[in-house]
């Protein structure tokens, strides 16, 4: 007789924690052929605010860690994903309807994109930061600091390529988020949730939540301790209402596209700048 | 080698400083600035030393003879502070080769028990006074909480200092209230809590050293332990530079207590070896430096007993007051 | 070879310590010196050609630690062979793999810190806390900073898609082994070339470990090549037609035939050079940390440092008040055995440096300026030099204008600031240079006119894979770190 396997629960991750939803709700996950894969949990906005909450908390230390210091940790966070190569295969392949071959390409390719992200954190400063040579006897300079707590929305198809993509430029520059995942494509990146936990990332600074994409939209678009939104996971959905609620704190908005893109494409460190203030301080040169 | 005076106190010795408020500002405000990152750095440093053996041995001994075994709570009793003032005689009675502690530290009303509880045994009575931890009281209440300290048979006096009056600049009133509890402690000594956690900036620590020893301090201490964060190594490293510089201007050698938030052996050696780079071996003795502690002295213990044993020890072999 | 390490460890100046820190020596067990090395050519261990071998030696103790290989023109000839023929493959390798491998080397680095560190202490001298808690770590860091760099050129300013030179000769220094071997190494690979590194000939042995650490990351054959020897096995080097780039640092003086070596073949070049910095202190500066910046600008590294502040400006005001505290402070510094774990200052590197800074120390004393030193019991056995002060100073005296290398600081006071410039920047060299005042303008003012490479100010001696080293004048040209340390090893461009 063929072993009874056990199967996972899957859990929004919130604080370094894996909690159900507050409302109690789940909904279906169904994999590329129809079949029932697994009962989600269904975030409410409630756990959307714990998850801005969470976020906000982890900001002051996540940004005032060395460039170093997070580009090791966002560096490990890669070997986790790594080591559990074959978890994410079997997944993604399920979750996207893959060859077991090209599901292979695609952890292989999220790996590595997570691998770029984590080598720019010392040096995008360098990059887009300057020293400006101003007209008068002062020493002038702008260094690009983290925006704060970004709320996000991961790709809806590309169900761990896509959510790499977004996450990693928000965590560069030392920014926290809290991302709504694919709606209908959310397991492997709640297995990524696990590497993360086990990996030395502090608890807050990345936050999943799983769920109705539209419910929790407006909640997350019109938050107002949170500083940015990146809207790339509703691409062909009807944004102008979000961003009319993002205007109410002044948000900074990355639009989504019209369609979601090829996410192999070599990515682009403005996406990282996307979620950065420019500071420029003066300070004059005399005796 | 030729010793020079303190640059800052170059104009004389330190009566002329305290002569007036405007005197006593700018000699505060003149003294050289401490760089955070150098001096926390310097700190880091020197806690790398690695003191093993015969070295760690002398040290723990150092240690426990340094330390002013504390309690300081709301529910403090008559009974807890006996227990903790036999703990303070005979910390480890397994072992009477374990020294005494240096002092043991109360509130006011709870001095006359503990003064019976170490008679005879050279252990010193500490009283924290002055509306501890806060300060925050009429002039007349510190003065008649010391002087009933006193009279109650505490040799030690620690008061803290009016954190308001220096942050906002009026040094002289500080100034004036060590001088008046000095006078009060009669022959008891007296150490000046800092509280630098509230103070918040190295150069404060400095100066609130500096106005301190002017004032007639025994000791300058770190903090009362209430407050987060309470003794650091860098804070200690600025205290223990202006009690040596102090006695190159002076010639009088004045002591330092780290207290609060210190908890292990390992932590305290540390301190040892701040004093003995810093200020000094001279320094290293309980008649000039002390660590303010609690729970630090059953560590110590424990780590005797590593060293003596070479096993690792447990606290069911400990007392726990 | 047997062991007799030295563990008099004493604390100078205190007539009778109250407080002995006993002996904590890191033991050396960790690891495994081999009694013989060959070179490392195209992935493998090789016999030199012509079999000739030199000895490696502990300058603590004077004990023989091994015998390493002296690559002659044949052996350097096969390196860059080797070189050329991997340098195909790895140029053609996206950035993102090459970048990989280099991001294994950084991880088995960290994960063989220790070894690499106790390894160092042994041939070079340096203290075990210099090289566990600051040489490693920023080894490590250098290899982690280029990785990151391999797949992102298009971003560096350098143009959409800049291409590697081809192969580069490397000549590293024995003051820093195996940082300096990752100051080359790291960028070097990053951009897509392959390197024949050549360490000092006194501190051969960290760079041969590198070379399993190579074979560990499953480095291309090739990639990297070491070949030990002396200056002989760098002139090959230099002079090979197959070398398109030739990466230098050490004295001044071998520098200049480098350049000389080089003109007219269309060889890129870059160098590193001696320095004879200025560390300036005024009168308003924290003087308690400018006390221990002075002491980690020159002891550090018992002074074995290209930018070490080797010459104390000191406003004239404090002048004594500085030199109390400084003399005080270095009563507390411990020289001795380089494993113990409480060790400040440790060995000279070897009897030729020692000769040089004995000779310019009484050069200085004959001069009229006058030294002091603090009590030290010196071992026996090995190379050693203790810390040492003169003052009294002038500009025009031999230890104010030539490289020591050595823990020999020159004082000097000046009243202005303008005097300050005119002092610090009157030198050939123009490597590094300290401020030391609580006033940022100040600061700034005299960051912009001090002729050095790199000013640190209110800090010193301070590292990092980001941010650019190098210097002007006869201190060398080119940059090593951050942005600007990829334009070394990258075609296109003036040069």
């Amino acid at each position: 007789m063929a072993r009874v396997d056990v199967r996972k629960t899957y859990k929004l991750y919130i604080g370094g924690k894996f909690p159900r939803s507050e409302s109690g709700r789940s909904y279906e996950i169904r994999a590329a052929d129809g079949g029932f894969v697994a009962n989600a949990a269904r975030a409410s906005r409630k756990d959307a605010r714990d998850a801005v909450v969470a976020a906000r908390k982890a900001f002051a230390g996540w940004s005032s860690a060395t460039a170093y210091n997070r580009g090791q940790i966002l560096y490990r966070i890669a070997e986790m994903i790594e080591g559990r190569r074959d978890q994410f295969v079997a997944e993604v392949a399920a979750a996207e309807g893959l060859s077991t071959r090209k599901a292979a390409a695609v952890v292989e390719a999220a790996v590595d994109r997570w691998v770029w992200y984590a080598g720019w954190t010392d040096k995008f400063a360098q990059v887009f930061g300057a020293s400006n040579p101003v007209a008068g006897p002062y020493f002038n300079f702008s260094v690009p600091e983290p925006t704060g707590v970004v709320a996000a929305f991961a790709p809806q198809s590309s169900s761990l390529l896509g959510f790499v993509s977004v996450v990693a430029p928000i965590l560069t520059s030392g920014n926290t988020v809290v991302v709504v995942a694919s709606e209908q494509r959310p397991l492997p990146v709640i297995s990524l949730t696990e590497a993360l936990a086990t990996s030395d990332v502090p608890a807050g600074v990345v936050n999943v939540l799983t769920g109705h994409v539209d419910e929790l939209a407006p909640h997350l678009a019109g938050h107002m301790d949170v500083n940015a939104v990146d809207l790339t996971g509703l691409a062909e959905r009807d944004t102008v209402e979000l961003e009319q609620r993002a205007a109410e704190n002044v948000k900074r908005v990355v639009r989504p596209p019209s369609r979601e893109p090829d996410w192999n494409a070599t990515p682009d460190p403005t996406r990282i700048m996307a979620f950065t203030e420019t500071k420029t301080v003066w300070h004059p040169m005399g005796l | 080698m030729s010793l020079s005076i303190h640059p800052a106190a170059a104009d004389g010795p330190l009566t002329e400083v305290t002569a007036s408020e405007s005197a006593l500002r700018r000699f505060l405000h003149g003294l050289p600035g401490v760089d955070q990152v150098g001096a926390e750095a310097r700190a880091a440093d020197l806690a790398t030393r690695s003191i093993k053996t015969d070295a760690k041995r002398w040290a723990i001994d150092m240690a426990i003879r340094m330390t002013d075994l504390t309690t300081l709570e709301g529910q403090d009793t008559p009974g807890k502070v006996r227990a903790l003032s036999t703990k303070a005689v005979q910390p480890d009675p397994s072992d009477p080769t374990v020294p005494s502690v240096a002092a043991v530290c109360v509130y006011p009303d709870l001095v006359e028990v503990a003064v019976e509880a170490v008679r005879g045994s050279g252990v010193q009575v500490a009283a924290v006074a002055t509306a501890f931890p806060s300060g925050r009281s009429f002039m007349d209440v510190k003065l008649l909480d010391t002087r009933r300290a006193v009279e109650a048979g505490a040799t030690e006096v620690d008061m803290v200092i009016d954190r308001g009056a220096f942050l906002a600049g009026h040094y002289g009133k500080v100034l004036d209230e060590i001088q008046q509890i000095k006078a009060a402690c009669g022959d008891a000594h007296l150490k000046v809590i800092l509280e630098t956690g509230e103070l918040v900036t190295l150069d404060n620590a400095r100066r609130a050293s500096w106005l301190a020893l002017a004032g007639g301090a025994d000791f300058i201490k770190t903090s009362t332990g209430k407050v987060t964060p309470a003794s650091t190594t860098a804070v200690t490293l600025v205290m223990l530079e202006a009690v040596r510089d102090f006695f190159f201007a002076t010639g009088q050698r004045r002591g330092v207590k780290s207290a609060g938030g210190i908890r292990s052996a390992k932590e305290a050696i540390r301190y040892l070896v701040l004093v003995n780079e810093t200020a000094g071996p001279d320094w290293l003795t309980p008649d000039l430096f002390r660590l303010g502690a609690s729970s630090l002295l059953n560590d110590l213990l424990m780590q005797r007993h590593k060293q003596a044993t070479g096993r690792y020890w447990s606290t069911d072999y400990l007392t726990l007051d | 070879m047997t062991d007799t390490p030295v563990r008099n460890t004493r604390v100078p100046d205190m007539a009778t310590p109250l407080w002995e820190y006993a002996p904590a020596p890191e033991s050396r067990d960790i690891v495994t010196i081999d009694s013989s090395y060959g070179l490392f050519i195209g992935g493998e261990w090789v016999e030199p050609s012509d079999g000739t071998m030199f000895k490696t030696v502990n300058p603590a103790t004077e004990e023989v630690l091994a015998e390493v290989a002296q690559a002659g023109r044949a052996d350097v000839d096969r390196a860059v062979g080797a070189a050329r023929k991997a340098f195909g493959r790895w140029a053609k390798l996206p950035g993102a793999e090459r970048g990989k491998y280099l991001y294994r080397i950084a991880r088995i680095i960290q994960e063989r810190a220790r070894e690499l560190a106790v390894l160092e202490s042994i041939d070079n001298g340096k203290p075990i806390k210099e090289t566990r808690d600051i040489d490693l770590p920023l080894v490590a860091a250098h290899f982690f900073y280029y990785a990151g760099w391999a797949d992102k050129l298009a971003w560096a300013g350098l143009g959409p898609d800049p291409r590697p030179l081809g192969v580069a000769g490397q000549i590293i220094p024995w003051n820093f082994p195996l940082l300096m071997l990752a100051w080359k190494v790291a960028p070097a690979l990053a951009c897509g070339n392959t390197v024949v590194l050549k360490p000092a000939e006194t501190t051969p042995l960290t760079a041969l470990l590198f070379a399993e650490i190579c074979r560990q990351a499953d480095l291309p054959p090739g990639v990297v090549n070491i070949v030990t020897g002396a200056g002989e096995t760098g002139r090959h080097l230099v002079e090979h037609d197959g070398v398109d780039k030739i990466a230098f640092t050490g004295s001044t003086e071998v520098g200049k035939q480098i350049q000389r070596t080089v003109a007219g073949t269309g060889k890129r070049v870059t160098l590193e050079l001696g320095g004879k910095a200025a560390n300036v202190i005024f009168d308003d500066a924290p003087i308690d940390q400018a006390v221990e910046g002075i002491v980690n600008g020159i002891f550090f590294n018992q002074g074995h440092v290209c930018c070490a502040g080797s010459r104390l400006l000191v406003q004239e005001s404090v002048h004594d008040a500085v030199i109390d505290k400084l003399k005080r402070r270095l009563g507390t510094l411990r020289l001795g055995d380089p494993l113990d774990k409480n060790t400040d200052i440790g060995a000279i590197n070897s009897s030729v440096q020692l000769d040089r800074i004995t000779e310019l120390v009484s050069a200085g004393e004959q001069e009229g300026a006058q030294r002091w030193q603090p009590e030290c019991d010196l071992p026996e056995r090995g190379y050693w030099f203790p810390p040492t002060v003169f003052t009294g100073v002038a500009q025009s005296h031999r230890i104010a204008r030539e490289e020591i290398f050595g823990p020999v600081v020159s004082v000097l006071p000046f009243r202005t600031p303008a005097e300050a410039i005119e002092k610090a920047n009157n030198t050939p060299y123009g490597l590094s240079a300290g401020v030391w005042t609580e006033k940022g303008s100040r600061i700034l003012w005299m960051a912009q006119r001090l002729r050095a490479g790199v000013v640190w100010a209110n800090t010193f001696n301070k590292f990092d894979p980001a941010s650019p080293f190098g210097g002007y004048k006869e201190s060398g040209f080119g940059r090593e770190g951050g942005r600007h340390g990829l334009g070394a090893y990258l075609a296109g461009g003036v040069h």
